[in-house]
């Protein structure tokens, strides 16, 4: 019975015996340490983990195991006499001198080890070949600019109908990169504070507004890495994964002329002048409304309120001032319900965002999907307008912008 | 006030309580001010237990079923600022009121007015927390407080109105701790008994002292950081705001360089207590009486200059990582020295194991975890990936619960006999005991699983590979939570009757405090003690 009151010891043996088990037990995908890196710079990161680890753990049992030993034997039930000079020789005496100078040497064990990768980690090559990509944290979806290829992706979550078992760790448009290239990451943000954190790349920096910080990385290994912003930047923090898709440089250029030859694609199509008729604009509304505005404003229009109105003619709307007056005063609230205001102010909310609230400025939407995306938001969900919107409308609110901007 | 206490000089030969309210609402009595301190801790810690409740429930499962992601944050926000500032702190102040005066042989605090205000601010303070938590449910009441306890801007920017009632909270709380730290520094420089110098004060008394220098040079920066917050939000200066020449980061050193410090304002009195508790159930002295008040010197002093730990993914050049990392792990040496002292105070002694020393072993095995997960995160490259994780989340609750919250766990048992004069129940106790470190250990230690499988801390929602380890820590945390039950009934039980305690109550105990009568005479002291008998105290412990 005895053996069984030595307290502590016992339950913390227990408790990670037991907790070691359930691990062992859960998807094989999912460990209880870091997964594999796939850099040279997180393999690094990893060892030290590893390293530091392990000197915490040794410490700890020595810990554990005087505190046992001294339970077990230094009990007043076992007949025990108190050793009331114990302090008064010698170790008394120095302890206070040995044990910081052997505290000491571990931790210059461990910050010497962290110091000899440090430097690699946290100076960024200033190669001039280095590929760079920025990264802008928005609330809540994250923006990836390829400045060399001069590619520009909007990276947004899955919601959870189409992303399964990957809801929160999975998201439309991937980051793709190349393997075996080394990549300056440039962090920022546009509104307030996210971190981009990805484990296998082994690195987490925090995207700030108005300053940029850099990482970098050779990633060696194909695969799909998967993380999420670290760093809480307000209601929907939770939704907003991170997936890097890294692929060899040679799939990775034929990706990007891809990605060109998409956009050169759509800004002919949208500098056409072409007139489309109502089905035609639905149904690409509806693509560029999925992909663009769901994240939010949900498939079925109903928004998230506060931060999301619904887009649903007669839902009811509350929000704090700050998030009903401008809509209000764009003629799309009336008496605590959403109504369908003028369409150059719809035109115009997309083009030039509500400043100071989650709506963005949509401004890198060619003319032809906010011509497309206002079409259908007017008739989907029930909003039956038969309004048209063409691309002719956009350009005149785009152009009104710029007039008065020029002035 | 003299009427009340001439018509009541019933106690003994000093003056009596005065009755009823103004007993409490106007008292200078170290010891009633104490008990209020206490008990507004012990309400704040039911409270910001009751939300962690919420919390664990919600991240029971993944998916959103109970909280909306706003009233999610608001509860972490404030679950944190009221288990700090409401609870630990309050707790600590209570047993340095009823304790500190007793253990040095004092009639009272120093200034016994200012002890009263220092605690009415406090209850002002825990007022203001508690509306900037409800009043965004009423109507025109803006929104959640979204921001964590670190109110970090631009986000904070963003908060409604509740912001401000938290800003003006911290104002309340930096009053009151202050006043609180210079009645304490005045008290234990100025009022010991003749005979009792500085380096002879009970250990105790040391690890406060260390304390109410911290927060004295803390709080007034913290306090300029959220005023120039509460500037940025309503009268349109920059200080935080890189469009107009400032700086978001600029926040972050303000509230690290109070943050960080904190922790220690959390930890010291803690170990002080342990100080006291682990020599009286070794029945021997405390091991090195002067490198524990060097180790603890030296916890605040270093701990001063290590702030920027927690923003090792702003952006900080490579010279100012690799100077708060070796920083941060050099404070490993004295936390080593105390931890280690405490071990040999136990070594060689006699010891017996009653709830309190039970706490005190506890908590040198668990905060030795804490303390070692703490040098983990201490070292850069791993920190850019355990930060702002959930390894991070399970290594501060092993440091604070175990470090300073068990601690104040520990020093309740230990005094509960001489405050009441009733001995608590053993047996229930040592229950609350194993619940407290089954449900702890439970709860935390799986979320270093989930921290290092990549799960980023602070949020709502989460991938379903999380959900196994999620699991384990809510039903530990519900463990947890019930323990409270036990620990509030074994108050309430030895506040109401029980055993009657003796003087010295435990066999090991000895101190100016153990001397007094179980409960003590509403006032104490009012001779000093003889400096022999003073003499003779210290000359039994050393």
């Amino acid at each position: 019975m005895r053996g069984w009151r030595q307290p502590k010891k016992l339950a913390q043996f227990l408790a990670i015996m037991v907790l070691l088990g359930l691990a062992g037990l859960t998807r094989a995908e999912y460990g209880i340490n870091f997964p594999e890196p796939a850099t040279p710079g997180a393999r690094d990161i990893y060892d030290i983990h590893m390293r530091t680890m392990t000197i915490a753990a040794v410490l700890l049992v020595i810990v554990i195991g005087f505190i046992s030993y001294s339970v077990y034997a230094h009990r007043k039930s076992r007949g025990a006499i108190p050793d009331q000079n114990f302090h008064k020789g010698w170790f008394g005496r120095w302890s206070w001198v040995l044990v910081p100078a052997l505290v000491l040497g571990v931790d210059l064990t461990i910050s010497g080890a962290a110091e000899r990768v440090l430097e690699s980690l946290w100076l960024v090559p200033k190669d001039k070949d280095m590929m760079e990509v920025k990264v802008t944290g928005h609330q809540w979806w994250w923006e990836y600019e390829y400045l060399d290829q001069g590619v520009r992706l909007e990276s947004r979550y899955t919601p959870e109908d189409k992303a399964g078992d990957q809801y929160l760790r999975d998201v439309d448009q991937r980051l793709v990169l190349p393997t075996l290239t080394k990549i300056r990451f440039l962090h920022t943000s546009a509104d307030v504070n996210h971190s981009f954190w990805v484990p296998e790349l082994g690195f987490k920096k925090d995207a700030i507004a108005g300053y940029i910080t850099e990482t970098w990385a050779v990633i060696d290994k194909e695969g799909v890495y998967r993380g999420q912003c670290a760093h809480l930047c307000g209601t929907w923090h939770a939704r907003m994964p991170i997936v890097v898709e890294a692929i060899s440089p040679e799939k990775f250029n034929a990706w990007v002329a891809e990605q060109k030859t998409k956009v050169a694609a759509a800004q002919a199509e949208s500098a056409s002048g072409k007139v489309w008729s109502k089905e035609e604009l639905m149904e690409k509304g509806r693509n560029a409304y999925n992909k663009n505005c769901a994240a939010c404003h949900q498939l079925d229009g109903r928004g998230l309120a506060p931060a999301f109105p619904p887009l649903i003619a007669g839902a009811p709307y509350s929000a704090p001032a700050n998030l009903s007056k401008p809509l209000e005063e764009r003629g799309f609230l009336k008496d605590g319900k959403i109504v369908l205001g003028p369409v150059a102010k719809h035109i115009d909310i997309i083009v030039n965002g509500i400043p100071d609230t989650s709506m963005q400025a949509w401004k890198q939407l060619t003319n032809l999907e906010i011509a497309a995306i206002v079409t259908y938001e007017r008739n989907a969900f029930n909003n039956n307008t038969g309004e048209v919107v063409q691309m002719a409308d956009v350009e005149k609110v785009r152009g009104a912008k710029a007039t008065a901007a020029a002035r | 006030m003299s009427d009340a206490t001439m018509a009541h000089g019933h106690e003994g030969a000093h003056r009596g309580a005065p009755h009823g309210w103004r007993r409490w609402l106007f008292s200078t009595n170290h010891k009633d001010i104490g008990t209020l301190y206490l008990v507004v801790a012990l309400v704040m810690l039911l409270l910001g237990g009751a939300m962690s409740l919420l919390i664990r429930a919600e991240l029971f499962m993944p998916g959103i079923q109970l909280l909306q992601p706003d009233v999610y944050y608001n509860l972490v926000t404030n679950h944190a600022l009221i288990m700090v500032f409401g609870a630990v702190m309050p707790a600590a102040a209570g047993m340095a009121n009823w304790m500190i005066p007793m253990m040095i042989g004092a009639q009272d605090m120093a200034l016994p007015r200012m002890n009263n205000t220092s605690f009415w601010f406090l209850v002002a303070a825990a007022v203001m927390l508690v509306i900037s938590m409800v009043v965004p449910f009423l109507p025109g009441g803006g929104t959640m407080v979204n921001t964590g306890w670190t109110l970090y801007p631009p986000l904070s920017v963003q908060v409604g109105m509740s912001m401000d009632f938290l800003i003006f909270t911290v104002h309340l709380l930096g009053i009151s701790s202050i006043l609180a730290s210079i009645n304490i520094i005045v008290t234990l420089v100025n009022c010991r008994a003749p005979g009792m110098t500085l380096m002879k004060m009970p250990i105790f008394c040391w690890s406060w002292l260390v304390t109410a220098f911290l927060l004295i040079l803390i709080m007034p920066p913290f306090a300029g950081g959220v005023t120039m917050l509460l500037f940025d939000r309503h009268f349109g200066t920059s200080f935080f705001n890189a469009a107009g020449g400032g700086d978001p980061q600029l926040f972050q050193h303000f509230f690290w360089f109070f943050g960080h410090p904190e922790v220690y304002v959390l930890l010291l009195p803690s170990m002080g207590i342990l100080g006291q508790i682990i020599p009286t159930f070794a029945r021997k002295p405390l091991f090195g009486y002067h490198s524990t008040w060097g180790a603890m010197v030296a916890i605040g002093a270093i701990g001063m200059l290590v702030w920027a730990h927690h923003q090792y993914t702003t952006g900080l050049s490579l010279g100012a990582v690799t100077y708060f990392m070796i920083g941060t792990i050099l404070i490993s040496i004295p936390v080593g020295l105390l931890v280690f002292n405490y071990i040999a105070t136990m070594w060689r002694g006699a010891m017996t194991f009653e709830t309190p020393m039970l706490f005190a072993i506890g908590i040198l095995v668990m905060f030795s975890f804490g303390g070692l997960t703490g040098i983990m995160v201490a070292v850069v490259p791993g920190d850019i990936q355990y930060h702002d994780s959930y390894f991070v989340v399970a290594h501060f609750h092993y440091a604070l619960i175990s470090g300073s919250l068990l601690g104040l766990y520990a020093g309740t048992f230990y005094w509960l006999p001489k405050w009441t004069g009733h001995m608590y129940d053993e047996k229930l106790g040592k229950i609350f005991f194993w619940l407290v470190v089954i449900g702890h250990n439970l709860t935390f230690f799986p979320q270093h699983f989930l921290g290092l499988a990549g799960m980023p801390r602070r949020v709502v929602d989460y991938n379903v590979i999380f959900t196994e380890f999620n699991m384990i820590s809510s039903i530990g945390a519900f463990i947890f939570g019930a323990a409270h039950l036990v620990f509030l009934y074994v108050i309430v039980k030895t506040v109401r009757g029980g055993a009657k305690a003796s003087d010295q109550v435990w066999e090991g105990a000895g101190g100016l405090e153990w001397t007094l009568p179980s409960p003590p005479p509403f006032h104490t002291f009012t001779t000093p003690p003889a400096p022999a008998s003073v003499n003779a105290i210290w000359d039994a412990s050393r």
